[in-house]
């Protein structure tokens, strides 16, 4: 369909060498027709420590036909940008520029996405460092400006927010992060993937432990030709969808603080925990560290255990239902939350956003229909979608996940396959590449490993649903009451550590 | 209005009894205060244990005893399972922080000991304890876990300890996440704007020691690199039960040796 591009299926390895390394105006304008077709753009990764060229691979995703399209480049010294076109492609082309220290043209945000710090100084070469980004301005009267972080006032990641205000209406936010950044895909490089490697990915994001380590296990399993039996495939379902419950559930409590309803936050703060304690009860860990390991998993369910979670999720579910119907039934919420921080198809399309935020838009979108593995392959959820994109969307688009996914893990709790022996994880075969994806509770998980000549890690990109979607954010509060933001920023509730790596 | 009443009728009370009754069972699974049974240890010449750690925290001392650096400690239980003398086991204790570095370090069944605090301080905090958390370059489970002590289920302001907005307010700050380079300044200036005298508590094993992402160009090895700790909280990420648990320890509402009361 995209000429110089291969087509591959989901956790379908390829030969680097198969990619065919375009020159730079050629895959421009592959990317482009792509992206004009409607493509969404999953990865922009450099290749590191190819032969000392510089090279960079576009992944494109089709989800109808559930096809992923590769394209190679050299690295140009200038990066023509894409991204007034197909704004979509924005934060890649941010990245790419940082890494691979080429220039953007014509971007219209062309500043560090991160600014990674060079050893002890947090400075680059141009002398940019983190507090020094170059923040939009405006002037007139009226007009002023907010700062709000890296510290904020309540318990949350690091990040810098500027709004441009006019009176109380927000003009303009503009998102600086990186605070979060502790270097994990350069620790991953020229390593052989092992325990540690796994606990770096069950630490990319804290609250999507699940969604990361499976993500990197589905990768190495593809790449090494392991199966992994059909048993050890539901639990990973099932702690996958114990993870989205939870974080949907403290989302729906957190929204409600926002709008100062206190019922609805001060339940559902408590039922989040008790999603995250049966978590625990499958690893001992709440948030389901050494559940998926390669090649399977670390724990299994012996009946008494599945009987106990069962009877817990059955009560937990009756009373979230509670909490949840005084959300919608409470007036003073409901004029809060509708049409506010709204955002049509149209921009979560262009912006490619994905997960919840995109589906409250009406974009169907979610890889466990669209690029489905394991037991998603076997039992089919349905997509959660609404239409319209305002933090009531947002919040509905929640609801209707958690009491799809409390009964999907009911099902599965109750129908286990039998247990099989699990392969042990072995080498990685030298050269290939791969695109692994996974529905994480804040949307589409992309992980692409390229291996190098012994087998190791030679490139890793792990992209968070939360790089596509921060941008999606900063244009929902636009024209809104800057009093609005918390509650807009909370029903997207995005990651800083995932963003930032 | 009814509704929410019933709701809240319905939904029923949940804040724990502890400290006055005993701390809710942790999961079966859990593994909490490690424990060395050094008779059962080859000794010198087994490496198993000391080879699977994937962050190096088991250590083999001159003596030939065995040491655990829980401020390391990623409670992944690889060397429990890898052990075949079964010398390493995690009990069900959450009783982990320690106010001293070296007090982190495990060679036996040792049960821990008070966290101290110089007289002023515990005087100025034991009644109220107003905290800024900053986050510094974590993964935000340690952040979720601090941030869960102020639900219904442990409540933390009926021991006079909560979350404040500013550092001004502040009496100390609890820092997370292994202090990234980017987050250094933040951080350095937060610290500064709290008044004297504070205190500094260090929650989760990448403050504590850089945890796992200790030796990366992009972030610290621990935050007593930087600043003077008083409370260490291990766990990757510790349950909120050990956090809750070193915060009234430094405070002095709970007592771990009877001879204190």
């Amino acid at each position: 369909m995209i000429e110089g591009a291969v087509t591959v299926r989901h956790k379908e390895s390829v030969s680097l060498q198969d990619i065919p390394c375009l020159p730079f105006h050629t895959f421009q304008a592959a990317l482009s027709t792509g992206l004009a077709a409607g493509l969404f753009l999953a990865a922009l990764p450099k290749l590191y420590g190819r032969t000392g060229k510089k090279e960079v691979l576009a992944v494109l995703r089709h989800d109808q036909r559930r096809r992923l399209y590769l394209l190679r480049t050299e690295m140009p010294q200038q990066w023509r940008s894409l991204a007034k076109e197909f704004p979509q492609v924005a934060s890649f082309e941010r990245e790419l520029a940082e890494e691979s220290g080429c220039t953007l043209q014509g971007h219209p945000q062309p500043s560090p996405l991160r600014y990674l710090p060079q050893t002890g100084t947090a400075t680059d070469d141009v002398g940019r460092y983190i507090g020094s980004h170059d923040f939009l301005r405006a002037e007139g009267e009226e007009m002023h400006e907010v700062a709000v972080g890296p510290v904020h006032a309540g318990i949350i990641e690091p990040g810098h927010f500027r709004f441009l205000c006019y009176g109380e209406m927000v003009f303009h936010l503009e998102i600086s992060l990186g605070f979060q950044h502790r270097g994990i895909e350069a620790a991953l490089r020229g390593r052989v993937p092992d325990r540690r490697m796994l606990m770096l990915m069950e630490t990319l994001s804290g609250d999507t432990t699940i969604g990361h380590s499976l993500a990197h296990c589905q990768a190495l399993e593809a790449l090494a030709g392991i199966t992994v039996p059909d048993r050890a495939m539901d639990i990973r379902a099932i702690a996958l969808e114990l993870e989205r419950i939870a974080n949907h559930v403290g989302d729906l409590g957190a929204m409600a603080m926002d709008v100062g309803y206190a019922p609805t936050a001060s339940f559902c703060g408590r039922l989040r925990g008790a999603f995250l304690n049966i978590t625990a009860m499958l690893c001992g860990n709440r948030y389901g560290r050494g559940i998926v390991l390669p090649g399977g998993v670390g724990h299994d369910l012996d009946d008494e255990r599945i009987g106990t979670m069962v009877d817990q999720i059955k009560t937990h579910f009756a009373d979230v239902t509670e909490a949840a119907t005084l959300l919608w039934n409470t007036p003073s919420v409901m004029a809060r939350f509708e049409e506010t921080g709204t955002l049509t198809r149209k921009q979560a399309k262009d912006l490619g956003l994905v997960g919840p935020a995109a589906r409250a838009c009406g974009k169907e979108m979610d890889n466990r229909v669209d690029f489905p593995t394991g037991s998603y392959r076997r039992h089919r959820l349905p997509v959660s979608v609404w239409f319209t994109g305002d933090v009531y969307g947002r919040a509905l688009v929640r609801w209707l996940e958690i009491k799809r996914s409390v009964a999907f893990v009911l099902a599965r709790l109750q129908d286990l396959p039998t247990w099989e022996e699990q392969t042990p994880f072995c080498r990685l075969p030298a050269d290939q590449c791969i695109v692994s994806l996974v529905e994480g509770w804040r949307g589409s998980i992309c992980h692409v490993v390229v291996t190098g000549n012994d087998g190791e890690i030679g490139a890793y990109k792990v992209v968070d649903p939360s790089v596509h979607n921060w941008p999606g954010l900063a244009l929902a509060v636009r024209g809104e009451g800057i009093m609005d933001f918390p509650i807009c920023n909370k029903s997207f509730n995005l990651s800083y550590c995932g963003h930032d790596l | 209005m009814i509704h929410s009443l019933l709701a809240r009728y319905h939904q029923g009370t949940h804040t724990i009894g502890y400290p006055q009754e005993p701390a809710p069972e942790m999961p079966a699974r859990y593994q909490g205060r490690p424990i060395i049974d050094q008779k059962r240890c080859r000794g010198m010449e087994c490496t198993i244990c000391l080879d699977c750690c994937p962050n190096a925290a088991l250590k083999r001392e001159p003596t030939g005893l065995l040491s655990l650096d829980m401020g390391l400690c990623l409670f992944c239980g690889a060397c429990v399972h890898q052990c075949p003398q079964e010398v390493l086991s995690f009990s069900r204790d959450f009783r982990l922080a320690a106010g001293r570095r070296d007090e982190l370090i495990v060679n036996s069944i040792e049960s821990p000991t008070d966290v101290r605090l110089d007289q002023l301080r515990r005087k100025l905090i034991h009644r109220s304890l107003k905290l800024r958390q900053v986050s510094a370059g974590g993964c935000n489970a340690c952040e979720a876990d601090t941030n869960v002590l102020g639900t219904i289920v442990y409540d933390l302001g009926r021991f006079g300890i909560s979350f404040v907005a500013s550092p001004r307010h502040a009496d100390g700050i609890l820092v997370t996440g292994p202090v990234s380079i980017n987050m250094k300044e933040a951080l350095l200036a937060t610290y500064k704007a709290v008044p004297e005298p504070k205190v500094v508590i260090a929650t989760g094993a990448c403050a504590i020691s850089g945890g796992l992402f200790r030796g990366h160009p992009e972030a610290s090895a621990g935050l007593d690199e930087i600043l003077p700790v008083d409370l260490y909280v291990p766990g990757c990420p510790p349950h909120p039960m050990s956090i809750l648990e070193g915060l009234l320890q430094l405070v002095g509402l709970v007592p771990r040796t009877a001879s204190e009361k």
